[in-house]
C-alpha cells in the first residue's frame, strides 16, 4: 500500500512529464488548438465575460498568437491556472504557454527551467486599504495584517519591504485571488497586496470601490509576461515576435481598422515587412507571410488591447505609465523587423 | 511391494513448476515479483530521463537556503531568515497541534455522541442520528470553509474595540467589547487571549535550533510529582477503608497536594499575566489563537467525531445484552454499567477503527490551505514548492512525513490496543 501510493505518484509525474515535447509548433498545429495557462479570473487580464468566454489584457496576447499560428483567434483553450499550479501546468505541458501575470525573475528564468520571451506589462507591487483606515502611507502599515496570494514573488516581497522599514506584520497566505478578496473585503485583513494592476481589477470589482484606495509606493519592480518551456527556441521566438508585432504595429500606426490595406497602401518598409507584402518573415519561423496581420486583426494593436482592457476608459482605469510606447516615455519597445 | 516399481520416480522436472500445485504458486508470486520489479525499474527511469531531458535536478539542497517569507503562526521560532527547512517545521508543529488537539477533541466529543445516541431519552436519541447523519455526509472541506466563514463574518473588526478621546468626550461605547473582565478579545482574525510570562524566567534549554522552555518543563514535572503522590495517597486510603471498612478523610489532603506545590513554583517563578492591548491595527500582546486555526479544528473535531461516535455505538451494541442486565442485577447503575462494565470491554472493539479515524483526521488536516492555515502543506507543500519550483522533491518529501506521522500513530494505537485487549491467563 505505502509502496503503491509512493510509485503511483512517480507515475503520475512521469506520465505528466511525457507530454512536453520539443516542437510545440507541430503539437499545435497537430492539435488544431492553442492552449494557454491564464489566470482563474483576474478581471480586465483573464476573466470570463457574461457568455463563458475568456476576454482580457492577457488572454488578448493569446487570441493574437493563435491567430498568427493557427490562422484563428478562437483556437484557444484557455487552462485557468492559479498561483500555486502555474509553473507546474508550463514545465509538464499542460499548456503551450503561460501569459497569466508572472513576474520574470531571475530564478523562475533560470531554475526552473523557463523562458521569458516579453514583458507585455511593467507591474509593481503596491497595497490596497480600506480608506476609512486613515493610512496614507505603506510605512505606517506597523502591526497589520495583510492578505497575500501564496506561491507569488509578493510573498517575498513584502517580507523585505517590512524587514526594510523595519516595521512588522502579520500575513495571511490566501490560496487565490478571489478568497483573497472576500478575507479583505470581510476585514479579516487590512491590506490586500498585489500588482498594483491587479489591485485596479480587484477594487474595480468591489461594489464600493471609492472606499478602497491604493497606497502610493511600489515595493518591488514586477515585469510581467508570456513564459514558454526552455528548449523549444522556435516557439518562443514565434510568442515574443507577435507579441512585438503588436507593439510595432502601435507604433507604426497599424490598427484593426487598417490592417487589411495599410500594407499596401503604404511605402513604409518596416510596415509592408511586418504585414508580409514585402518579403516573407513568417517563413523563417515556420509561418505564413500573414502571420503578423492576422495577429494584429485578432485585437488590435497593444495600444488597443491596452484601451479596450484596462485603459483609462474601463472601469479598470490604468493610465498607460510605464507600458506607454518608447517613443512616449514608456518602456514599451518593439526591436527592428528586418 | 509389488507395486513399488508403478510408483514414478520421486525427482524434480521444469514442468512441475506448472502442473504441481507444489510449486505453482510459488512460480506466479516469482513472475508477478519479476513484473512488479520490472514496473518499478521503468518508472524510476522515466523520472530521472524526464528530469534529465528538462535539465532538472533531484535534491534537497533547497532546504538549507533562505526562505525569505513570513508564517502568521509560528510555535517555533521562525523569521524570514530562517531556512526553507524550518519553515518546513513550523508547517510540521502546526500540523501536529491541529492533529493532536482534533484526536483528543474527536475522541471526547465522539464518546459522548455514541454514548447518548443509545440513550433511552427518544429525543436525545434522534438528536444525536441527525447530528452523525449531518455531519458524516458533508464533506469535510465545507465544513472547515463554513466555520471560518462563521468566525470571520460574525466577528468584530479590532477597530470596533478601538475608544478615541472623541468618544470618550462623547460618553460613547466602543462597538464592540473584550470579555472576562478585558482580558479575552475576540476579533475577525482571531482570539486574543493573555499570554503567560515569567518575571524570574528559567531560560530556554535544548539542541541546537531545538529550544524548550525550562519553566514549562518545571510546571509540567511539578504537576506529575503531585498527581503521582496524590494517586498514591487515594491507593492508600483505599486499602485503609478495604481493612477496616472506614474511609479517611482525604479531599482536603488531595486539594492541597494538587495545588499547593504548582501555585508555589508559580510564585517563585514570578507568573503574570500579559493582557493584548489594542494598537493601531490589531491586538498585540498576548497569544492570537487565529481563526483558520480554530476553523479547522472545529471543523475536523465535529466531522471526525460523527465516524467516532458510530464507531462507539458498534462497539456498545457489540457488548452483549446480558452483561447489562447482570450489571443491573447487581445493583449499579445506569452510569457506572456503562463506565465499569460495557466501555472497558466494548474498548476492545472500538480502537482499532478508531485508529484509522485518528490517521484520517491526521491527514485531513491538509485541507488547511483552504482556510489561510500554514501547516506542512502551506509551507512546504505551498510557498517553500512554489518559490523554489522543487515540485518533485517538495511532494515526495512530504509525503513522507505524512506516511511517518501515520505510522507512528497507527504503532502506538497498537500498542494501546494490545493493552486493553482480551487478557488470557
Amino acid at each position: 500500500m505505502k509502496k503503491s501510493l509512493f510509485f503511483g505518484t512517480l507515475a503520475a509525474a512521469s506520465a505528466l512529464a511525457g507530454f512536453a515535447s520539443a516542437d510545440t509548433l507541430a503539437d499545435i498545429k497537430a492539435r488544431g488548438e492553442l492552449l494557454c495557462g491564464t489566470n482563474t479570473g483576474l478581471t480586465g487580464f483573464a476573466a470570463p465575460d457574461a457568455n463563458g468566454v475568456y476576454q482580457g489584457f492577457d488572454v488578448a496576447v493569446c487570441k493574437a498568437i493563435a491567430a498568427a499560428v493557427l490562422g484563428d483567434a478562437t483556437k484557444v483553450r484557455y487552462v485557468p491556472t492559479t498561483g500555486e499550479t502555474r509553473f507546474t501546468a508550463l514545465a509538464s505541458g499542460e499548456v503551450d504557454l503561460l501569459v497569466r501575470n508572472s513576474t520574470w525573475t531571475f530564478t523562475r528564468d533560470t531554475d526552473l527551467k523557463f523562458d521569458f520571451v516579453a514583458v507585455n506589462y511593467y507591474d509593481g507591487q503596491g497595497f490596497m486599504v480600506k480608506k476609512d483606515l486613515g493610512v496614507s502611507s505603506a510605512k505606517e502599515l506597523d502591526g497589520a495584517t495583510v492578505c497575500i496570494q501564496t506561491g507569488t514573488t509578493t510573498e517575498l516581497n513584502l517580507a523585505d519591504f517590512f524587514k526594510a522599514n523595519n516595521i512588522s506584520y502579520t500575513p495571511v497566505n490566501v490560496a487565490d485571488d478571489s478568497e483573497a478578496q472576500r478575507q479583505y473585503v470581510a476585514g479579516a485583513c487590512d491590506a490586500y497586496t498585489t500588482d498594483a494592476s491587479g489591485l485596479a481589477a480587484t477594487r474595480a470589482t468591489l461594489p464600493d470601490a471609492e472606499n478602497h484606495i491604493i497606497l502610493p509606493e511600489i515595493i518591488s519592480k514586477e515585469p510581467l509576461g508570456p513564459v514558454v518551456r526552455h528548449g523549444d527556441n522556435n516557439w518562443g521566438d514565434i510568442v515574443r515576435w507577435t507579441f512585438y508585432a503588436l507593439v510595432a504595429a502601435e507604433e507604426l500606426g497599424i490598427t484593426s481598422a487598417n490592417v487589411n490595406e495599410i500594407g499596401t497602401s503604404t511605402v513604409n518598409p518596416e510596415i509592408r515587412r511586418i504585414l508580409g507584402t514585402e518579403g516573407d518573415m513568417g517563413a523563417m519561423m515556420g509561418l505564413d507571410a500573414e502571420w503578423a496581420k492576422r495577429a494584429i486583426a485578432a485585437n488590435g494593436n497593444y495600444g488597443e488591447i491596452f484601451a479596450a482592457n484596462i485603459g483609462e476608459s474601463t472601469p479598470i482605469g490604468l493610465a498607460r505609465g510605464l507600458n506607454a510606447q518608447w517613443t512616449q516615455g514608456g518602456l514599451m519597445y518593439a526591436p527592428p523587423f528586418r | 511391494m509389488a507395486y513399488a516399481g508403478g510408483v514414478p520416480k520421486p525427482g524434480f522436472r521444469p514442468s512441475m513448476l506448472i502442473y504441481d500445485t507444489r510449486y505453482r504458486s510459488l512460480t506466479i508470486q516469482l513472475i508477478v515479483l519479476v513484473l512488479f520489479a520490472f514496473g518499478v525499474s521503468w518508472l524510476i527511469n522515466n523520472v530521472i530521463v524526464n528530469l534529465a531531458a528538462k535539465d532538472r535536478t533531484f535534491d534537497y539542497g533547497f532546504l538549507w537556503n533562505r526562505a525569505g517569507y513570513d508564517i502568521n503562526q509560528t510555535l517555533i521560532p521562525y523569521t524570514n531568515d530562517s531556512t526553507h527547512g524550518r519553515a518546513l517545521f513550523v508547517g510540521l508543529v502546526n500540523t501536529l497541534v491541529v492533529a493532536a488537539l482534533g484526536c483528543f477533541l474527536a475522541t471526547v466529543l465522539g464518546v459522548i455522541i455514541g454514548v447518548l445516541r443509545l440513550s433511552q431519552n427518544w429525543l436525545i436519541g434522534r438528536l444525536m442520528t441527525v447530528y452523525v447523519e449531518v455531519f458524516r455526509n458533508i464533506p469535510l472541506l465545507l465544513w472547515i470553509l463554513l466555520s471560518f466563514v462563521i468566525l470571520t463574518e460574525t466577528t468584530p473588526s479590532p477597530r470596533d474595540f478601538r475608544v478615541t478621546d472623541e468618544m470618550i468626550a462623547a460618553g460613547q461605547a466602543p462597538a464592540a467589547r473584550m470579555f472576562l473582565n478585558d482580558s479575552v478579545a475576540i476579533t475577525n482574525r482571531g482570539m486574543n487571549v493573555p499570554a503567560p510570562l515569567f518575571r524570574r524566567s528559567l531560560g530556554m534549554a535544548g539542541i541546537g535550533e531545538f529550544q524548550i522552555s525550562l519553566n514549562f518543563l518545571a510546571i509540567f514535572a511539578v504537576i506529575g510529582a503531585s498527581a503521582i503522590v496524590n494517586r498514591r495517597m487515594v491507593r492508600r486510603a483505599r486499602a485503609i477503608q478495604e481493612e477496616t471498612g472506614v474511609r479517611p478523610v482525604t479531599w482536603w489532603k488531595s486539594l492541597l497536594l494538587l495545588f499547593v506545590p504548582v501555585i508555589a513554583l508559580l510564585l517563585a517563578l514570578g507568573f503574570h499575566l500579559e493582557y493584548p492591548r489594542m494598537t493601531r491595527f490589531n491586538f498585540s500582546g498576548g497569544i492570537e489563537v487565529l481563526h483558520s486555526f480554530t476553523a479547522l479544528l472545529v471543523a475536523l473535531v465535529l466531522y471526525t467525531a460523527a465516524f467516532i461516535a458510530e464507531i462507539v455505538r458498534a462497539g456498545i451494541m457489540a457488548i452483549p445484552r446480558g452483561q447489562t442486565e447482570a450489571a443491573f442485577a447487581l445493583g449499579l447503575r445506569p452510569g457506572r454499567t456503562m463506565n465499569l462494565i460495557i466501555l472497558p470491554q466494548a474498548l476492545r472493539v472500538i480502537i482499532p477503527p478508531l485508529i484509522s479515524q485518528y490517521l484520517n483526521l491526521t491527514k485531513n488536516t491538509s485541507l488547511a490551505i483552504a482556510v489561510s492555515y500554514m501547516d506542512l502543506r502551506g509551507t512546504l507543500g505551498g510557498v517553500t514548492l512554489n518559490q523554489t519550483g522543487k515540485e518533485l522533491e517538495s511532494m515526495l518529501l512530504m509525503m513522507l512525513i505524512y506516511l511517518t506521522i501515520s505510522l507512528m500513530i497507527s504503532s502506538v494505537m497498537n500498542i494501546y490496543n494490545a493493552a486493553v485487549g482480551l487478557k488470557e491467563r
